[in-house]
């Protein structure tokens, strides 16, 4: 029952053109930057023979250090948090039926289609009212952080979340939780012993997919970042304002590696086995 | 209402809605300890509904629903002293074998070693002995169906509920599980509430059966009862294979048929209620038109077959009798010659072997 039809000639010609065409567009800037983090030259696109000076470097920088450890503060919290609120709030509208589902359904969609800028003018805003709210009725004072950053994280990370939470859950016959409640089993204990074991995979994916989001992001941390919650793509984004040296391409080749990292596993967790029944 | 106390199951003027859908009707049943029970209809009819709501996964709108006695109405699934098997198992795809059927065991609170025991002891009894660590999606059907079976058994359930538990399977296998199901039941003296669909399935393993069309309890009897005295037009089409032919009642002994023929069929229904009369293909007798005994006259009809099937053990023919095809199933005996299509005939049926129902609702 196959549906490709055998190509010919020409078609079969300019169709492979086009393929590689694609491949060379998406990967040779990918190749070029890996390339040139190994080049010993203090130009960036200048090569200067084989170094391992700027990875040296990546490790010493006692700037680049503290933004990878904001970072991974930042990403680890922002995760945690997004995947408690992501996952219920997928329970509760793949489960439940009630007022305003659909509502709440399209709102949850929306941090995904609204443009990062956007989002970070929106939380920007909202912290400075905020922050002069709280400074004007109770007198305490804050300023932006560690902690508005990690806000924002949550804020964006909880739609990716539940999204792939409640693929999963979708895919989970809802006949098992029931199978479990006959056997005895009260609300918590379904959820506990049927349905958490079979969304894992669902919610490590998410947590995986947050974590690379929030590690990724530059536009909305940018915006609503103060002093000493500089993150490590933020950081890498001044570098290249200040100067571009090729330390940076060996900070992005990282940043990419540790990327593709977690996507892979996020991929991998989604697929693990369980959950669908015959 | 002593007789309540006794009845494993007792559903009184239990009414159901989902929205403006009134899913269960006003039904009134009661199941017996120790009976194999069927709830049939067609689907959507609310048979499942009603099993869910013993089960305690629905919850009546209106009515009583008791469990030997005690008020379940609102009591959650996991407070009730009935277990059910699901329609497609639903095994926890997760756990193994042993793990699926201690499960219950487990949440009960019993410890894992005596709960492992039971398990065990319930997979040998459904001959599952040394599947214990395979996964469900490792069985088949036939397999999986057991699990199922003693996943809910093991609890000792007083009532144990079977939600279409054959349907998935094929047809021999289907044959094996019902004896077996059958035979399980009254080894362990358990009431069975068993829903399906499927006619022959309610009549070959069930005490008594239900039968249900639209949210509405229509019949319950035991086999005999609805195959021989069905109380509508619904019933009887629906159990077994019936001829209904439309008809008036002229007195209480005779009925007029659509082409104004007039057959005796004592009835209970005053002159001029539009009636059907179910004639069952084998209570259908065929012959010559000379042929009919004289104290059948009174009961036959003249027709031309028009097609004749061969079936080994039995031979249907369809008469047209002036203003409907009729199936008149006869056994096939070796060396009598058989009538042709084409061949001009008369059928008779003995004055017993009609059913007069009324005519109305559901006309199949």
């Amino acid at each position: 029952m196959s549906t490709t039809k055998q190509l010919r000639g020409g078609a079969k010609w300019a169709l492979s053109v086009n393929a590689v065409l694609v491949y060379v567009f998406f990967y040779a800037p990918i190749a070029l930057l890996v390339m040139y983090s190994f080049s010993n030259d203090n130009l960036v696109g200048r090569w200067g023979g084989f170094t391992l000076d700027w990875y040296r470097a990546f490790g010493e920088n006692q700037e680049v250090q503290n933004a990878l450890s904001v970072s991974l503060k930042v990403a680890l919290f922002s995760t945690l948090i997004s995947v408690i609120l992501g996952t219920t709030a997928a329970l509760a509208l793949e489960r439940y039926r009630f007022r305003g589902n659909r509502f709440f359904d399209a709102l949850l969609y929306l941090p995904v289609i609204i443009p990062d800028v956007t989002m970070a003018v929106m939380m920007l805003l909202f912290f400075t009212q905020l922050f002069n709210f709280l400074d004007a009725v109770f007198g305490i004072r804050f300023a932006k952080g560690l902690a508005t950053v990690t806000l924002s994280h949550i804020a964006f990370s909880i739609s990716f979340v539940s999204i792939v939470v409640r693929a999963r859950l979708a895919g989970m016959n809802e006949t098992l939780e029931e199978a479990a409640r006959d056997l005895y089993a009260s609300r918590w204990k379904a959820f506990r012993y049927v349905t958490l074991p079979l969304i894992t995979p669902g919610v490590v994916g998410g947590a995986l997919l947050a974590l690379t989001i929030s590690l990724d992001d530059v536009v909305i941390t940018q915006f609503v970042a103060g002093p000493g919650s500089t993150t490590l793509p933020v950081y890498v984004f001044g570098l290249i304002r200040r100067g571009v040296s090729p330390l940076i391409n060996a900070v992005s080749v990282v940043m990419l590696a540790a990327s593709i990292l977690l996507v892979l596993l996020s991929l991998l967790a989604q697929r693990a086995r369980g959950g669908t029944t015959a | 209402m002593t007789e309540q106390s006794t009845s494993a199951v007792s559903i009184n003027g239990v009414t159901k809605r989902f929205g403006d859908v009134v899913a269960v009707d006003n039904v009134n049943l009661e199941i017996a300890d120790g009976e194999f029970f069927a709830m049939l209809g067609p689907s959507g009819c609310g048979k499942t509904t009603t099993l869910r709501m013993i089960a305690g996964l629905e919850f009546p709108t209106e009515g009583s629903l008791q469990i030997f006695g005690e008020e379940v109405g609102t009591l959650p699934p996991n407070k009730r002293p009935v277990n059910t098997v699901f329609q497609n198992y639903a095994l926890f795809p997760h756990m193994n074998i042993l793990d699926n059927v201690s499960f219950g065991l487990r949440m009960k609170g019993v410890d894992k070693k005596t709960a492992s025991a039971q398990a065990n002891e319930m997979i040998d009894l459904v001959r599952l002995g040394g599947m214990e660590k395979r996964r469900p999606n490792q069985l088949s059907g036939g397999q999986q169906q057991r699990v199922a079976l003693a996943r809910a058994l093991v609890n000792k359930p007083k009532v144990l509920l079977l939600d279409e538990p054959l349907g998935a399977l094929d047809l021999k296998l289907r044959q094996d599980m019902q004896t077996e199901l059958k035979s399980l039941q009254r080894e362990l003296g358990v009431s069975f509430v068993f829903v399906t669909h499927d006619q022959e399935e309610a009549l070959t393993m069930s005490d008594r059966i239900a039968v249900m069309h639209d949210g509405q309890l229509l019949q319950v009897g035991n086999p005999e009862q609805l195959y021989s005295q069905p109380v509508n037009r619904f019933v009887a089409d629906f159990i077994g294979q019936t001829n209904l032919i439309d008809a008036t009642v002229a007195d209480d002994e005779m009925i007029v048929l659509a082409n104004g023929t007039k057959v005796r069929a004592p009835n209970p229904h005053p002159p001029g209620t539009k009636v059907a009369m179910s004639l069952r293909p084998e209570s259908i007798m065929i012959g010559d038109r000379e042929a009919v005994p004289s104290e059948s006259q009174s009961t036959s009809l003249s027709g031309v077959i028009s097609s004749v099937v061969y079936l080994g053990h039995s031979v249907v023919y369809t008469v047209n009798v002036d203003w409907m095809p009729l199936e008149v199933r006869v056994p096939a005996v070796a060396g009598v010659s058989r009538y042709e299509a084409g061949a001009e005939i008369a059928i008779w049926w003995d004055r017993l072997s009609d059913w007069i129902v009324p005519d109305e609702g559901y006309r199949g």
